[in-house]
């Protein structure tokens, strides 16, 4: 007996010492595809980041160096020989005021019309005594709009005239590709913009250190410009992005979650409301210039709403966000727990108000993320903009959502398009930054918020 | 939920102020159009609004020449443009849907001339052209069968050993009209005769050309990924980008503003811009625009435009056209 259980024991140990060789086996098995899945992951979580790298410090290495623009530092004269203009108008007793008004206008444009390039050039003349550059040569590496900068510090203070100010104007576009480099410094002078004078004076003055490298601050500033591309700016696009933003906020917000709420709490199962809820899903998918055709057809066609104006560009944006909106709430509103809408139920709350006390509160980090992000999405939005005239060339600053407006996608694409690529590809590249800055400021915002209803929970 | 309706309440009744306030006048002049027209318009209006502060600055919009006097003849009223650019004059079949749309005050003004130039990149061989050589290297038919050439250097000896490819505008800018009419007929007629067909005439070999609908920025694109190719661009344009670009001789004549000003350049177009007489008096400031446009200072020798590389329209000609223009003479 004993000899059985022996060899029965040893045949066990066997069994034993074979199951555990293969589980052995099979261990190496797991841990090698383990092993291999880990890399495999790992590589791609790399490959991701090292693109996503790639990816913003080209956008960061191109756009950079157009934060700072060249100016030029010096003084103005404002002699009265050239800036000879009368006193400006003031109301008289007795004159109606749209007369007055009409005389100062009057008294404006005589100003303008004064010969503010020559102030200019004297300034810039006085750095170099001895050289006998051309007049055309010396404008050339000017902003052609400081003539206005000039001007307006004439209207804004006419006690002005006769006085040497310091003043600060920015270089053309071509003297800053020159001293920037961005334009070869080496090709021979068919090849160049800036005149040879003109270009000797540039490096002259930038060695004296009149013309240097400031932040340029007026990109954020000034309105876009063709005459004067240095000092063209994004504020107007800023500002119709803006007023877009706060129409889609102000409509597909309170929209979105309303149908939402409505869909998931109240709708009674049937036809319509699958119905609706099918087409929600499926508008979701569509490409956003199909709502640029819609917007085109309905807004501006039938409605008659202003060509390029936020107005437009704010309502397609806002159909094209509602679905989003819906989407994410009626899933936060899913992700509530059966337990929370019983106990509400059970302690006597009607159905509405155990919506709104008790499952609501609970989805608001869920339903301002979702909002967040779909506002994120619309401000990024370009090709249905495109449909509706907001690429156009607009030089005033929005001051309602009727005017007209482009928005900061559409300034990229505008001075994608600008034929004087040296200077405004790495501008195109400046705006990217903006822009990006802006989405990563209201991502972070919908982080920030959502922790902190977290924490409140 | 008190204040969830709050704010339902107050984005209902804004989007009634929108509404009600988007009836209310419109004042500032809106321009569509030939992206050609666009860098000039776009300087004048900005300079227009530099000078008339009683006046917005003139919002400009691109879409080519086609795309422009489309939204042009859509009707008449404040969400139609006012102005459309174009680099070829009006077509009869668009006169057509404008008078059916309502649009029959139509003012043509003529302000002046664009050279259109063919460039390609610096590091590539430069090239002496005429119609003839462009339409024996993307003309679809050759004296004998189908033209199969592949490089410049077996059209003429004159040429470099460069692969023919040209970057040429579609259909939906006014510029492809002149290249046909300046350069393939006459090329095809140098070839096939004088009484070739024109419809034979205009078939191109499609696996030569690439017809940019987009701006030259995108046609400067693809003479950087397809280093061998031949782009056609303004003469504007081709001057701001000379650093990257050369250009080549027509008839051995180089496109400057003086060849094309005197004529010598073969390759060159009027630009125009149309008026929307029903809007002259409603839309503010239109008048003083055009006449803005037409003053010596901005249209003129050594005036802004000139500046940005227009040939402007001789003096007689420009009165000629505005005395036109205030007489309230139609396109038609």
């Amino acid at each position: 007996m004993a000899e059985i259980d022996k060899s029965g024991q040893s045949a066990m140990i066997d069994q034993a010492d074979e199951r555990r060789h293969i589980i052995r086996q099979g261990l190496g098995r797991r841990r090698r595809n383990e092993a291999i899945f880990r890399s495999l992951g790992l590589a791609a979580a790399l490959s991701a980041f090292g693109f996503v790298v790639v990816l913003f410090g080209n956008i960061v290495a191109s756009g950079l160096p157009a934060f700072w623009q060249v100016n030029i530092e010096t003084e103005v004269t404002f002699d009265p020989e050239v800036v000879n203009i009368e006193e400006r108008p003031v109301l008289q007793p007795g004159q109606s005021v749209a007369e007055y008004r009409r005389e100062d206008l009057a008294w404006q444009r005589r100003v303008s019309l004064a010969n503010w390039n020559a102030l200019i050039e004297a300034a810039i003349r006085q750095h170099a005594p001895d050289s006998d550059v051309d007049t055309r040569s010396i404008l050339s590496i000017v902003d052609p709009n400081a003539r206005f900068v000039l001007r307006d510090m004439v209207i804004e203070n006419p006690g002005i005239v006769g006085e040497t100010v310091p003043i600060r104007l920015l270089g053309s576009a071509n003297a800053d590709n020159w001293i920037k480099g961005t334009i070869d410094r080496s090709l021979p002078d068919h090849r160049q913009q800036l005149s040879p004078e003109a270009r000797a004076l540039a490096d002259a003055l930038h060695e004296e250190g009149v013309m240097r490298m400031r932040f340029a601050s007026h990109l954020f500033t000034n309105v876009d410009s063709r005459v004067a591309p240095a000092s063209a700016g994004l504020a107007g696009a800023f500002m119709g992005s803006l007023y877009m933003m706060l129409i889609v906020i102000v409509l597909a917000v309170p929209i979105g979650v309303a149908s939402a709420i409505y869909l998931e709490e109240f709708a009674p199962q049937n036809r319509l409301t699958d119905l609706i809820e099918v087409n929600i899903n499926n508008l979701a998918a569509v490409p956003s210039i199909v709502f640029g055709l819609l917007g085109a057809a309905v807004f501006i066609n039938v409605f008659g709403l202003p060509l390029s104006a936020p107005l437009a560009g704010g309502l397609v944006l806002t159909l094209m966000t509602l679905p989003t909106i819906i989407i994410a709430t009626r899933s936060s509103l899913r992700a509530v727990p059966p337990s929370l809408r019983q106990a509400a139920l059970g302690l006597g709350a009607s159905h509405t108000q155990m919506v709104f006390h008790h499952v609501l509160p609970v989805t608001y980090p869920g339903i301002l993320t979702a909002s967040i992000l779909g506002v994120a999405q619309a401000l990024g939005e370009t090709a249905p903009l495109l449909l509706i005239g907001m690429n156009a060339f607009v030089a005033n600053i929005p001051t309602s959502p009727l005017d007209q407006s482009t928005a900061l996608p559409v300034q990229i694409f505008l001075w994608q398009g600008n034929e004087n690529r040296n200077f405004f590809e790495p501008r195109t590249f400046a705006t990217i930054i903006v822009l990006l800055g802006l989405m990563l400021s209201l991502n972070a915002l919908a982080i920030y918020l959502r922790s902190r209803f977290e924490k409140r929970k | 939920m008190k204040s969830t309706l709050y704010v339902s309440a107050v984005a209902f009744g804004l989007a009634g102020v929108f509404a009600a306030s988007a009836a209310e006048a419109r004042d500032t002049i809106q321009i569509a159009g030939s992206s050609t027209v666009l860098p000039f318009a776009s300087i004048v209006a900005e300079e227009f609004g530099n000078f008339f502060p009683e006046f917005n600055t003139p919002v400009v919009g691109s879409g080519g020449s086609g795309g422009g006097l489309r939204q042009f003849c859509e009707g008449v009223g404040e969400n139609t443009i006012d102005i459309a650019n174009s680099s070829r004059q009006i077509r009869e079949a668009e006169i057509e849907v404008c008078n059916r749309n309502g649009v029959s005050d139509i003012r043509e003004v003529m302000f002046g001339y664009d050279g259109i130039v063919f460039a390609t990149r610096t590091d590539r061989g430069s090239f002496e052209l005429t119609p003839e050589d462009v339409y024996r290297a993307i003309g679809a038919h050759g004296e004998d069968g189908p033209n199969t050439a592949t490089n410049w250097n077996e059209i003429s000896e004159n040429h470099p050993d460069q692969r023919i490819m040209m970057a040429i505008p579609a259909s939906n800018h006014g510029t492809r009209e002149v290249f046909e009419e300046a350069v393939v007929l006459p090329g095809c007629q140098a070839v096939h005769g004088e009484d070739a067909e024109d419809e034979m005439c205009l078939e191109l070999r499609q696996d030569v050309i690439i017809e940019i609908v987009g701006d030259y920025t995108e046609t400067l694109a693809r003479l950087n990924a397809d280093n061998d190719a031949m782009g056609v661009f303004g003469l504007s344009f081709f001057d701001q980008n000379r650093d990257t670009l050369q250009v080549a001789t027509v008839n051995g004549v180089e496109p400057t503003l003086e060849t094309i000003a005197q004529g010598e350049y073969p390759v060159s177009r009027p630009l125009y811009f149309y008026v929307k007489g029903e809007h002259i008096g409603v839309i503010p400031g239109i008048e003083e625009y055009v006449e803005f446009f037409m003053s010596e200072g901005v249209n003129g020798p050594g005036g802004v435009l000139e500046a940005a590389g227009l040939i402007p329209a001789p003096r007689e000609e420009i009165e000629a056209n505005l005395e036109e223009f205030r007489s309230g003479g139609a396109a038609n």
